[in-house]
């Protein structure tokens, strides 16, 4: 996905002189061709997130556009009260890219996980956040960030994640990609962990029950025809998110759903618990650990569809 | 009203005094005392050390002034006003229920705001990125921020200044409010303030040290800053001006005296304080006329 994010900006800010990328400290030989096409568009900020995050404010109010790139706990959590008062509140074009979202930098330790990120950044006024599933996506979403009058925040994973698209999707903030049809259970994932959601759906299928799956790339807005669609339509919708429940897609679906008790749907919410992983260990390892495979969540799905109320 | 110092100098300032003193008591609100202690500063930035003026303040090539001690903020818009680019009405609304004008600056409504302060250390990273893009467009113009002495405990204060001196951005200035005090204490108390400028210095950063109710001397400081860097004549060092204040200057029973950090005056104390300043209370600024008769 980086490698895909680190191509289509530099096309992008090839065409568009506002483009400025600042990076703290990473992907350095990721973006030489970036700073090949555009000298003294991109600046190393070095070991200083706070400050690189009020300098793409700065960049903004000078018209320019400013994408910001590090390890996501450091381009969130680390600059949280500058992406607040320095971004947000005069509404600033801004960018906020974080790379190694979720558990994917996991061998690392929990200092670079990231299973708030969600629940912060879109707690903010006006913030919009976007979690792309593959390189696809990724590609496809940037056009339409660069376009976005407002701030961004932009999840990213780190590299090799599974293609879920063969072509380029038509990409809109807000409206979530349908990835397989189906009317009994409805699975929306935000971010690469959709992958899970596909086997698991095939899993359903081979049980006898239909699955839909949606990529649920913008987190917020969320794509409320979908939800309302699906919540009508499926007796159960899960979200599905490489984060924590509280606060993320899961957190924030239940919200949507708590204020409307006549939808049909019931909600399941997959996700991170409330803890660190503590144990070194792979990202399939991780996620193993917080019942995050294909088996456990279709396991978790049927038992929820067979305690289902007969209809009347 | 226009000025060049040092002659006129001290008038504007104590007009912007008596106006800070006003508000503080109309509004009822706090961090009187700041703004006291940087009221030279300011006139000085305004009244002939930065080019801002109502014809040039929506240039992309202007001077650029932040307020990062953004509690300050009845300062910064007195001193606003009285350059001509505001009303006095405007002013008169301050903290009012609907205002454009909260006790610490807010964003893109008015004209010479350049950032939304108030949290403090945010200032310095927003100036130096502002300096960075107009590099890139190409477009001359000096930056100046003010930061407060107790604000430089703040670590993003020195992740800019290091961006900064190693980015060579001489078009770009701070101006340390060194009044020796914060909220609740003296800020030697609490974090070691005696080398600021040698702070500055190890940084990368030219230092001076001056008295900073010398208005004159602050301009002077201010013009020596180029407004492009690019020539190899001009220095390439960002520049910290580290200006020794008296927290609540101007008014006697204020000065140095912290209480004023957050205390309000009264009907009397404005009183007091306008024989001080020689100066009389705008009228178009009362608010409260009949509690300031209480």
């Amino acid at each position: 996905m980086r490698n895909a994010f680190a191509a289509t900006l530099t096309e992008l800010a090839t065409a568009d002189e506002r483009v400025v990328l600042l990076s703290g400290d990473i992907g350095n030989r990721l973006f030489d061709p970036y700073k090949q096409a555009c000298p003294g568009r991109f600046l190393n900020c070095g070991v200083a997130e706070a400050n690189m995050t009020g300098m793409a404010a700065g960049m903004a109010m000078e018209g320019l556009r400013p994408f910001t790139y590090t390890i996501t706990p450091f381009a969130t959590l680390r600059a949280m009260e500058q992406i607040r008062d320095d971004i947000c509140y005069p509404r600033l074009p801004v960018v906020i890219v974080g790379t190694g979202s979720g558990l994917s930098y996991a061998s690392l330790g929990p200092t670079h996980h990231s299973c708030e990120d969600i629940a912060m950044l879109r707690s903010l006024p006006g913030m919009t956040v976007v979690c792309p599933a593959d390189r696809a996506e990724v590609t496809a979403a940037l056009p339409e960030i660069l376009a976005h009058d407002g701030p961004v925040y932009l999840r990213l994973g780190k590299k090799g994640e599974p293609d879920i698209h063969e072509a380029l999707p038509a990409f809109e903030i807000g409206k979530s990609i349908t990835l397989r049809p189906g009317h009994e259970i409805c699975i929306v994932a935000a971010g690469p962990i959709v992958t899970l959601g596909l086997d698991a759906a095939a899993i359903l299928a081979d049980a006898g029950i239909s699955c839909r799956v949606e990529s649920f790339h913008t987190v917020k807005p969320l794509d409320t025809a979908c939800l309302g669609e699906v919540f009508q339509q499926c007796q159960i919708v899960a979200t599905l998110e490489e984060h924590s429940t509280i606060g993320g897609l899961g957190g924030a679906v239940a919200e949507w759903r708590a204020e409307r008790p006549r939808l049909r749907g019931q909600l399941e919410r997959f996700g991170t618990d409330d803890r660190f992983f503590t144990q070194a260990g792979s990202q399939a390892f991780l996620r193993e650990a917080a019942g995050l495979t294909a088996e456990a969540i279709a396991h978790r799905l049927l038992a929820a569809h067979t305690l289902l109320p007969e209809p009347c | 009203m226009t000025a060049s110092p040092p002659d006129d100098c001290c008038q504007i300032a104590a007009r912007l005094r008596m106006d800070v003193v006003q508000l503080s008591h109309e509004a009822r609100t706090p961090h009187l005392a700041s703004c006291l202690s940087c009221i030279d500063i300011l006139t000085a930035v305004y009244f002939g050390g930065l080019e801002i003026d109502a014809d040039t303040i929506h240039e992309p090539d202007r001077d650029l002034f932040i307020l990062s001690k953004g509690h300050a903020a009845t300062a910064l818009y007195a001193a606003l006003t009285r350059r001509g680019l505001w009303s006095l009405e405007t002013l008169a609304s301050y903290n009012t229920d609907g205002s454009l004008l909260p006790e610490h600056p807010s964003p893109g409504k008015l004209p010479g705001i350049e950032a939304a302060t108030g949290s403090l250390g945010h200032g310095l990273p927003i100036a130096l990125g502002r300096q960075l893009a107009r590099r890139i467009q190409g477009t001359p113009g000096r930056a100046v921020v003010l930061l407060s002495d107790g604000e430089c405990q703040e670590g993003s204060v020195w992740e800019a200044a290091m961006v900064a001196a190693a980015q060579r951005m001489g078009t770009l200035a701070v101006i340390v409010d060194a009044n020796a005090w914060q909220a609740t204490a003296r800020t030697a108390e609490l974090a070691d303030n005696t080398t600021l400028v040698g702070k500055w210095r190890a940084f990368g950063w030219r230092a001076v040290e001056i008295d900073g109710h010398d208005c004159a001397a602050v301009a002077d400081a201010l013009r020596a800053v180029p407004r492009d860097c690019q020539l190899a004549a001009h220095p390439q060092q960002p520049l910290a001006i580290v200006a020794h204040t008296v927290k609540g200057k101007g008014v006697s029973f204020m000065e140095d005296d912290n209480n004023w950090h957050y205390r309000v005056p009264t009907a009397n104390e404005v009183l007091l304080a306008a024989t001080e300043l020689g100066v009389t209370p705008d009228p178009l600024l009362a608010r409260h006329a009949v509690e300031a008769a209480s």
